[in-house]
């Protein structure tokens, strides 16, 4: 459905607009992806990696990735919510018919349009595949733009994939290579079970032509980022998404400082050369 | 002739001399979905370069079953063990679909390794890059970064 709406481009980026919640859905036991919808107008379009500020009335406003598809431009939001706190449970709970408030979008991107004629290699790990979903559509939107696409995911368990019904229809591709893996098996998964590491380690690279697009826990993007180096891909060719504690979403406040970075404004995605030296100090 | 161990790993650091002397004590084998390849605290013996398809690796706890620990797929290392006391499988393997591999008939491998060093270190230094990779990843599940910080 095309939501009919005017985008707010002359804006107070500080103001919350308001969506409503048009469809949600219960993806794991902890998380859930909403469907939102501008009740008068829409804010701007988003590109993949950016994320927005959703606010639940009276309890609070937090940073939320954008996991819907770039390509749709039709006003409407996708985000994937993990119950966590107080904020992140009132908009987990929120249901169809309620409205929040968006501010955005804000950050970096992935940068898709730089890998054009590259190999994608996409690691996600646990939540961390809400931010890349965006990367994946948008590539297979333009499929012929990209050379392989390879998507590595991790959970601790089987059921705690993001977005199980979609992981399917991808696995079913044949332009698309898909390892699945979980920490702990069970719940009759018959599927490959390690740590996110051990499938990228078997995934067969040219490293002068793959882009990296990695999302997770940061240990988890640490480690994963060192399988990659040592299959020869320059750090500048690795792309991370960083988690701060952002709350003005546009540089103002410093809350999200990370060393010289304010990751609302520079981040959160920015590339392995530069994350791995800010990653790589303690009190950061 | 084209070499069996072409695309493997473990032996990519092998000079070409080497790899056709480890290529005469190797064979291909295939095992049927379900077949069990060695059973935890046997005498080990055989090392296997997976081809194609998933072994899975696992132990008995009692009142659970076989609990699978980790699967092992295309261009992973099956079988260690032969190499250091006490010479007897640590976890048990089992076929989780078809799998397609390179046996290397161990006995002949480590007298080959032990009476010729120039051979035996690269090819430990692959084992020991096999062994490490699996010891990180191991060590990333131990962190249990996925879980909920409400189950914290």
């Amino acid at each position: 459905m095309t939501v009919e709406c005017e985008p707010l481009l002359d804006r107070d980026p500080m103001v919350p607009v308001p969506y409503r919640v048009a469809s949600r859905r219960d993806e794991t036991r902890d998380s859930a992806t909403l469907r939102l919808e501008p009740v008068d107008a829409a804010i701007p379009a988003f590109l993949p990696g950016q994320f927005t500020m959703l606010y639940a009335r009276g309890v609070g406003e937090i940073a939320i990735s954008i996991s819907g598809d770039p390509s749709l431009g039709d006003g409407a939001l996708t985000q994937t919510i993990r119950d966590v706190g107080a904020v992140s449970r009132a908009l987990h709970d929120a249901a169809p018919g309620d409205v929040v408030g968006v501010r955005g979008p804000f950050g970096t991107t992935w940068g898709l349009s730089t890998a054009v004629g590259h190999d994608l290699v996409i690691v996600a790990g646990g939540v961390g595949l809400a931010p890349l979903r965006p990367v994946l559509l948008g590539a297979l939107a333009n499929r012929d733009a990209y050379r392989r696409i390879v998507l590595v995911t991790g959970a601790r368990a089987p059921d705690e994939f993001l977005f199980t019904d979609q992981l399917a229809q991808w696995s079913a591709r044949p332009d698309l290579e898909v390892e699945q893996t979980v920490d702990v098996p069970g719940g009759g998964w018959s599927g490959p079970v390690g740590f996110v590491t051990e499938p990228l380690a078997r995934v067969a690279v040219d490293p002068d032509r793959t882009i990296a697009f990695l999302c997770g826990p940061e240990p988890m993007m640490r480690f994963s980022a060192n399988v990659l180096l040592g299959k020869g891909v320059p750090a500048g060719s690795i792309r991370v998404s960083l988690e701060r504690n952002m709350q003005c979403g546009v540089g103002l406040c410093g809350h999200c400082q990370l060393g010289p970075l304010l990751i609302c404004r520079d981040g959160p995605v920015i590339d392995y050369e530069l994350a791995q030296q800010l990653l790589a100090v303690r009190e950061l | 002739m084209p070499d069996p161990l072409a695309g493997l790993p473990l032996v990519d650091k092998l000079t070409e001399e080497q790899r056709a002397k480890v290529a005469d004590l190797a064979r291909e084998v295939t095992f049927a979905a379900r077949e069990r390849i060695f059973d935890e605290g046997q005498p080990a013996s055989g090392c296997w370069l997976i081809r194609s398809g998933w072994i899975a690796l696992d132990t008995i706890v009692p009142g659970r079953g076989p609990i699978v620990v980790q699967t092992l797929g295309a261009g992973d290392v099956l079988g260690w063990s032969w190499l250091v006391p006490p010479h007897r499988w640590h976890f048990g393997a089992v076929a989780a679909e078809q799998v397609t591999a390179i046996e290397l008939n161990t006995e002949r491998l480590k007298t080959l390794a032990d009476a010729d060093p120039a051979l035996g270190y690269p090819l430990t230094l692959g084992l020991f890059e096999a062994v490490l990779q699996r010891l990180q990843s191991t060590r990333g599940r131990l962190l249990d970064l996925y879980g909920s910080p409400r189950d914290r």
